[in-house]
């Protein structure tokens, strides 16, 4: 049953890496919003609050519409990255990148800043009068006491970029090699009469991928917490 | 010599308080809920006063007339918590070394061992402060906030968290800290039996004001009026 065919292989490996890559950059941005969206306060909070939980509410197909608006190469701002940077989204698996990315960036946003929260913040108090600015209060104590909470992020994330499927399809389409990620294949393969025996087989890998994601997220994050509170 | 005016007003309740102490361990002794934290808190720089002025040997870290606020980070105030407030993620040689590194100095052997011994926690060093007890962690709080080599130490009801056996372990750790460690300090309590053996000046906190300040002995006084 598990003969897969270069096809197939070649969209798994572009499912992970699009799913990593998407992660990996939206992480940072993450932790910023996130710490925004806990100590900061400033005009406009709940605004930015509730763009960023957008795509959690919106149809993935509005969201890859509004991308493919913004990021396309006859929008502005995606003319412009791409003449000045040389920096192309569409038709591209970079492109699939930002729309998973995008797509995940509410449940990144939503793990670290419920671990933020749970920080005691007494313990920067403390950080500051033993001399830490609040650059360093925030990567000695912030950051690694949210440690557990940005791994589950990141996990989300991840398995939620695995599963993207309506915004990168509106965004990038579907091009084997280029944009093709398990999901598009599966959906391809489906369409095609007697394609399901195949479909099968990648429906397996993408539940062993995200079960192993998920278990590995478990003990990343118990690890993390026990380094926290053991002795 | 440490001189202060202090005014901060907390929704209902305000404090207003001014002292001088050139004392090397001062109480502030008072009710709970006679702003003793809160006017400790604007000493170390984190809670910002409305008004006022703090000035420890001709360094002015807060004045509110010439614009002054030194942030805490800056002001070299070591503070011992009440509840410790050990960082859980560090081992306890690491949360000793954290005003170190935060500083910027150079690791000094003789000091670092000078502290342990004092303090009774060279045992407890490559362990995290989860497990420990109340008393280990205030006795690690205490050698945290002397590592950073401050100009003043202040120490929030260190005991009280504790129960009686556990203080009549550590006010003798208390009492070698300020006979040997040459650093003034600022002791917050409500329990005079405490302060006598801590202190020599006493500033009287209550409702947000000064009360009365003066030598130790007062605290018989002042204890009786408290009870009554």
């Amino acid at each position: 049953m598990f003969d897969l065919s270069p096809q197939d292989w070649t969209a798994i490996a572009l499912s992970l890496r699009v799913a990593a890559v998407s992660t990996v950059v939206a992480l940072p941005f993450g932790i910023i919003i996130a710490m925004l969206l806990t100590r900061g306060s400033f005009w406009g909070k709940s605004l930015l609050d509730a763009v960023v939980h957008l795509p959690l509410v919106l149809p993935p197909v509005v969201t890859g519409y509004l991308l493919l608006l913004s990021l396309g190469r006859k929008a502005p701002l995606g003319a412009f990255l791409a003449d000045h940077f040389g920096i192309v989204f569409s038709f591209r698996w970079t492109g699939a990148a930002v729309a998973c990315g995008v797509m995940a960036f509410p449940l990144l946003v939503r793990a670290i800043r419920l671990s933020i929260e749970a920080i005691d913040r007494r313990l920067e108090d403390a950080a500051s009068t033993l001399g830490a600015n609040h650059v360093w209060s925030f990567t000695t104590v912030t950051l690694p006491l949210a440690l557990p909470g940005i791994i589950a992020g990141m996990m989300l994330a991840f398995a939620r970029a695995l599963g993207e499927f309506g915004a990168t399809i509106t965004f990038v389409s579907n091009i084997p090699g280029e944009t093709q990620t398990i999901s598009a294949a599966i959906y391809s393969l489906i369409q095609v009469p007697g394609g399901d025996a195949d479909a099968l087989k990648l429906v397996v890998i993408s539940i062993v991928i995200c079960v192993a994601a998920l278990l590995a997220s478990e003990w990343l994050a118990k690890r993390a917490t026990a380094r926290l509170h053991g002795a | 010599m440490l001189t202060l005016h202090l005014e901060k007003t907390l929704g209902e309740f305000s404090v207003n308080v001014a002292f001088a102490s050139e004392s090397r361990a001062t109480a502030l002794f008072g009710p709970s809920g006679a702003g003793k934290t809160s006017l400790i808190n604007m000493i170390a720089g984190l809670l910002r006063p409305d008004r006022g002025r703090v000035e420890i040997d001709g360094e002015v870290l807060f004045d509110s007339a010439a614009r002054i606020d030194v942030p805490p980070w800056r002001r070299r105030i070591g503070y011992v918590f009440q509840e410790g407030r050990l960082f859980p993620h560090f081992t306890v040689r690491h949360n000793l070394e954290y005003g170190r590194w935060m500083g910027g100095h150079k690791f000094d052997p003789s000091a670092f061992q000078h502290v342990v011994e004092l303090l009774d926690i060279g045992h407890l060093l490559d362990r995290r402060p989860g497990k420990l007890s109340g008393g280990e962690r205030q006795r690690i709080a205490v050698g945290r906030a002397l590592l950073m080599q401050p100009r003043l130490l202040l120490l929030d009801e260190p005991l009280a968290s504790l129960d009686a056996p556990r203080k009549r372990d550590i006010l003798p750790y208390l009492e070698r800290l300020r006979d040997e460690a040459r650093m003034p300090m600022i002791y917050v309590s409500h329990n005079a039996t405490e302060l006598k053996l801590i202190a020599s000046h006493v500033v009287w906190l209550d409702g947000g004001r000064v009360a009365t300040t003066g030598g130790v002995e007062r605290l018989d006084a002042a204890q009786v009026d408290m009870l009554a």
